[in-house]
């Protein structure tokens, strides 16, 4: 049995490094470069040679070590039991202790304005994976094109700031009720639709924005982008080193040393106030009749029908409130910024919040600030190996889903689980 | 109370109700019985508006709900406790019972509601926070009642109540349905494979085969039937 067991792993890896060859083997492997004026095939075996040796061993040590279920060595269930159980019982003053980290990270010895940019990063995806988790992890409405009502959020803050010159304040619900209707926009269409169409559907809905933005040149001024997005005011304090003849600005008005900081801290409490309030909307709207049909509605759909719940209504707002978050973040990220273009809504955005609410476990709320925390920031410790993020973002992904296939914090216990038989004993 | 007649349902090209007629009057138990796949189950499915009836009409209470959305069909107070329960696994016990409640006034009578709903089935109370996965078939089948008398309805149709249950567990649930019929006074529509217990329980009863209603009569009629006792009945209602 168990040399049986040993020769079908070799076997499986064998085919894995096969897979590996056909698909690193052109990719990789045949390189073309320009010698001459012509271009020269130039092979590279001995990369692929490596990436097939490690696809290879890495399946046969992931079957030998990870799959096998009658070894000793139960790595995944061990790590992952342990992370689940502290943060089951200590939940709330993990909570606590990194809400009070937050409040108080700007003011720590070693903050400087390169961390504070980092982390102003995190709290925009963390709001922007909570905002999405009430699409995917409440209502389990696989939405891959959420990036446009980051976009849609952003151009309309930006518009109405520059056109009509409005605060930050007043521009803010106006991006989220847009957003907003254009997640009803999406989500008319979408209706009977469920996995992986809509998918599809949602991946095409993101893109349609994307290509919107760049051609309507007479709004959004396409490719060049909208510049001059006026920056936010504390509360109609302006964030100035050399105030007008007779104006307030917020170091004047506070007695303070002018600094370039100040501006910096205060768009860090701003998003970060933002993303709480998201979380605590989502929290709550879990425990009113709306939530808890969202996560019927995951559950079953036929079910919910013949209960009275009515699932048009119930994944329109869904929809709409899911976009409506994702478009308050869209207004940070364009006052933030004080320039926005089409670039900054690619598909890949997307992909990246996806990724943070699946990797973070779906519906968990603590998971989304587990995954942005190691998602984005390894992003960031790799700033300086341009060449190699990818490979380490995808190398995480794989790792996430071989340990813990059901996300980080998975809130969606299995039902059943796959024990050892005990009626055979 | 509920008058269905020459009703006709399709899935795409297949026909699974070829002109059902059926009559259930206030306060009745009237069980539907037949084999697999004679349309059972789509007669409710088109009764609660999850399937729609392409030609017939179906009367609740004097009134065409053949064209209404399911969930207008619930505030009528036509319930349904669909085949295989379908209640929410991952959702509590609680949680279940208040989207059972959801139709009704927006689950305002919650406390009072549960607390029919415990008296019926004891054993909910005690399981309040858990998952509903992780009740028992026959735990799982109470829930799913439960959650569908939240709605306070007139008339409550029972999709197969004793599938994949055990027997003793059973027992209790056809006791239930009893009590919920007599105290209660609510109508119920039963359909079940389990024909012998269901004709006992029953008023009156209707035998569904390929689409077609074939026979109907009381359900003590209809138990001494010997073409019902061939089909149905032999081996005694399967333990």
């Amino acid at each position: 049995m168990r040399k049986n067991f040993l020769y079908l792993s070799i076997k499986d890896s064998l085919f894995t490094g096969l897979i590996a060859l056909a698909l690193f083997g052109p990719i990789v492997g045949l390189r073309t470069v320009a010698k001459n004026e012509v271009l020269v095939v130039s092979p590279k075996w001995f990369i692929v040679l490596v990436i097939v040796i490690v696809c290879a061993l890495g399946r046969f040590l992931t079957n030998l070590y990870i799959y096998n279920r009658d070894q000793k060595f139960g790595i995944q269930s061990t790590i992952g039991k342990s992370i689940t159980n502290f943060l089951d019982t200590k939940g709330t003053q993990i909570a606590l202790s990194a809400i009070i980290f937050s409040v108080i990270f700007p003011f720590l010895p070693f903050t400087d304005r390169y961390l504070m940019d980092i982390a102003i990063m995190m709290l925009t995806y963390i709001m922007l994976g909570w905002g999405l988790n009430i699409v995917i992890g409440l209502a389990g409405l696989l939405d891959l094109g959420y990036v446009a009502f980051y976009a849609v959020g952003a151009y309309s803050y930006a518009l109405f700031a520059i056109h009509f010159g409005w605060s930050f304040w007043i521009c803010l619900p106006i991006a989220g009720i847009f957003a907003a209707m254009f997640g009803v926009l999406l989500g008319f269409p979408v209706l009977r639709l469920r996995g992986d169409y809509l998918a599809i559907v949602t991946l095409a809905f993101g893109e349609m924005i994307r290509i919107l933005l760049l051609n309507w040149y007479q709004l959004t001024k396409g490719p060049d982008g909208l510049t001059g997005i006026p920056r936010p005011s504390f509360f109609g304090l302006p964030f100035k080193s050399f105030p007008d003849e007779g104006e307030q600005t917020f170091h004047t008005f506070f007695g303070l040393e002018y600094s370039p900081m100040q501006r910096i801290i205060f768009l860090y409490y701003l998003i970060l106030v933002l993303a709480l309030i998201t979380n605590l909307f989502t929290i709550k709207i879990r425990r009113l009749p709306i939530g808890r049909a969202w996560e019927a509605l995951r559950e079953d759909e036929i079910a919910c029908k013949s209960l009275g719940v009515n699932p048009r209504n119930t994944k329109l707002t869904a929809f709409a409130i899911g976009a409506m978050f994702g478009g308050f973040a869209g207004s940070f990220f364009a006052t933030r910024q004080a320039f926005i273009s089409p670039e900054s809504f690619t598909f890949i955005e997307s992909a990246i919040i996806v990724a943070i609410v699946v990797l973070g476990g779906m519906g968990s709320q603590t998971g989304v600030v587990l995954a942005t925390v190691f998602l984005i920031g390894l992003i960031e410790v790799f700033r300086d190996f341009e060449s190699y993020r990818m490979i380490a973002f995808g190398g995480a992904m794989v790792l996430i889903m071989i340990f813990r296939p059901r996300g980080i914090l998975a809130t969606r216990k299995p039902t059943i689980t796959l024990q050892k038989k005990e009626a055979t004993k | 109370m509920l008058l269905i007649s020459k009703v006709e349902t399709f899935y795409g090209n297949i026909q699974a109700l070829r002109g059902v007629d059926v009559k259930v009057n206030s306060g009745e138990i009237v069980t539907l019985i037949g084999s697999n796949g004679a349309g059972k189950s789509t007669l409710l499915m088109t009764i609660s508006g999850v399937n729609k009836a392409s030609t017939g009409e179906i009367l609740f209470d004097d009134q065409h709900i053949e064209n209404l959305p399911p969930h207008e069909i619930v505030n009528l107070g036509i319930s349904q406790v669909p085949e295989g329960r379908r209640i929410f696994s991952r959702l509590s016990v609680e949680d279940n019972l208040r989207l059972g409640a959801s139709a009704y006034e927006k689950g305002k009578n919650f406390d009072t509601d549960a607390k029919d709903v415990y008296d019926l089935f004891p054993v909910l109370k005690d399981r309040l926070n858990q998952r509903g996965g992780t009740l028992s078939g026959g735990e799982q089948q109470m829930l799913a009642i439960g959650r569908a008398m939240m709605a306070r309805p007139k008339m409550l149709l029972l999709d197969e109540p004793s599938l994949g249950i055990a027997p003793k567990l059973v027992n209790q649930i056809f006791v239930a349905i009893k009590n919920i019929n007599k105290e209660k006074k609510v109508t119920i529509f039963l359909v079940e494979q389990n024909a012998k217990k269901a004709l006992e329980l029953a008023d009156r009863g209707y035998v569904l085969v390929n689409g077609n209603v074939t026979l109907e009569g009381t359900g003590q009629d209809l138990l001494k039937n010997k073409d019902i006792q061939a089909a149905y009945l032999e081996g005694g209602g399967k333990k």
